[in-house]
């Protein structure tokens, strides 16, 4: 059936862009790590570098919903 | 079994129409309605009586005070003190619409790309031109990024002018996804818990963090949404 088909498209197009969410785990782990590593060498700066590591992380997830976004408008339109 | 994104489905609830344009009072209208109200309620009730050294509540209204004109003097420097009320206005709004979200049985409203898409809009458009207003032409000295050599300007500066031209597209898709990818998991999830019965012990468990989760990012996005739009318009006050 046509219907059918269209359906399973939709999953396979939906599964194939959540693939993008690696890249993404990647850059979210690489700014916790640095966050740490400059925790580490200066505790005094923790205040400061806080804001900006949680900023990084949020900007950083936001890509990460773009590709949620387009898989979730393959999925149910 | 319904589908997770049913719960964004808007209900009119007071029907008004002016020349074949739907601008009925929806539920989304009512939690906008509930949160200017609860905002409102909560710094003019917690200032009255306002002494020097502040009970609770007065604490509470200076400490969200405080946090925006140090992130307002931090991003955009002084003369960002003129913009105050709007930023304020604008991480209340986000901050309170969000968190009141997360009451089982409310409505999200970021959770519509047009309302957060209005917003990103209006804050391009304003901070565009605030940008040309006090800078005039110069104000396009904005997409040459200062020490770059002059065979690379023509390669860099579309680059610059396309990404400038993105920036209400992520703010506000930022804002709408995040809403609602927390909300339609939190279905999702409280779906598997309604269909296995007794082993839903586990997905109620992952909810409960979920949930926590969903208040910390609602938080997170508010702020986000507010630093930008502070860094947006030093990028414009200040051309870099």
């Amino acid at each position: 059936m046509e219907s059918e088909m269209v359906t399973a498209a939709k999953m396979i197009g939906a599964g194939l862009a959540v693939i993008a969410l690696a890249g993404v785990g990647v850059g979210i782990g690489n700014i916790f790590s640095s966050l740490v590593s400059s925790i580490a060498r200066n505790p005094a700066a923790r205040g400061e570098v806080f804001g900006i590591g949680i900023l990084g992380f949020a900007l950083t997830e936001a890509i990460a919903l773009f590709a949620l976004l387009i898989s979730f408008l393959i999925l149910f339109t | 079994m319904a589908s997770p994104v049913e719960q964004f489905k808007l209900k009119s609830l007071v029907p008004f129409e002016l020349g074949g344009v739907d601008l009925s009072y929806t539920t989304s209208s009512l939690w906008m309605t509930i949160t200017v109200v609860g905002v409102t309620a909560f710094l003019t009730l917690s200032m009255r009586g306002g002494r020097l050294v502040p009970g609770r509540w007065q604490s509470m209204a200076e400490m969200s005070y405080e946090f925006i004109a140090n992130m307002i003097r931090e991003n955009v420097g002084a003369e960002g003190r003129k913009y105050f009320p709007f930023i304020f206005t604008l991480f209340m709004f986000i901050l309170v619409g969000n968190l009141v979200g997360m009451i089982p049985f409310s409505y999200t409203f970021t959770s519509q790309i047009i309302v957060t898409f209005a917003m990103a809009v209006t804050i391009f458009i304003g901070v565009t031109v605030i940008g040309l207003v006090r800078h005039g032409l110069h104000f396009f000295s904005l997409f040459v990024p200062s020490g770059t050599p002059l065979i690379l300007a023509p390669l860099l500066i579309p680059i610059e002018i396309i990404s400038y031209f993105v920036r209400p597209v992520s703010l506000s898709v930022r804002l709408f996804a995040n809403m609602m990818a927390g909300h339609t998991m939190m279905k999702v999830f409280g779906t598997f818990t309604a269909m296995l019965g007794l082993l839903g012990a586990a997905p109620i468990v992952l909810l409960v963090a979920l949930t926590g989760f969903e208040i910390m990012v609602a938080v997170l996005q508010a702020y986000v949404f507010t630093v930008l739009t502070c860094l947006y318009l030093n990028d414009a006050i200040h051309l870099h």
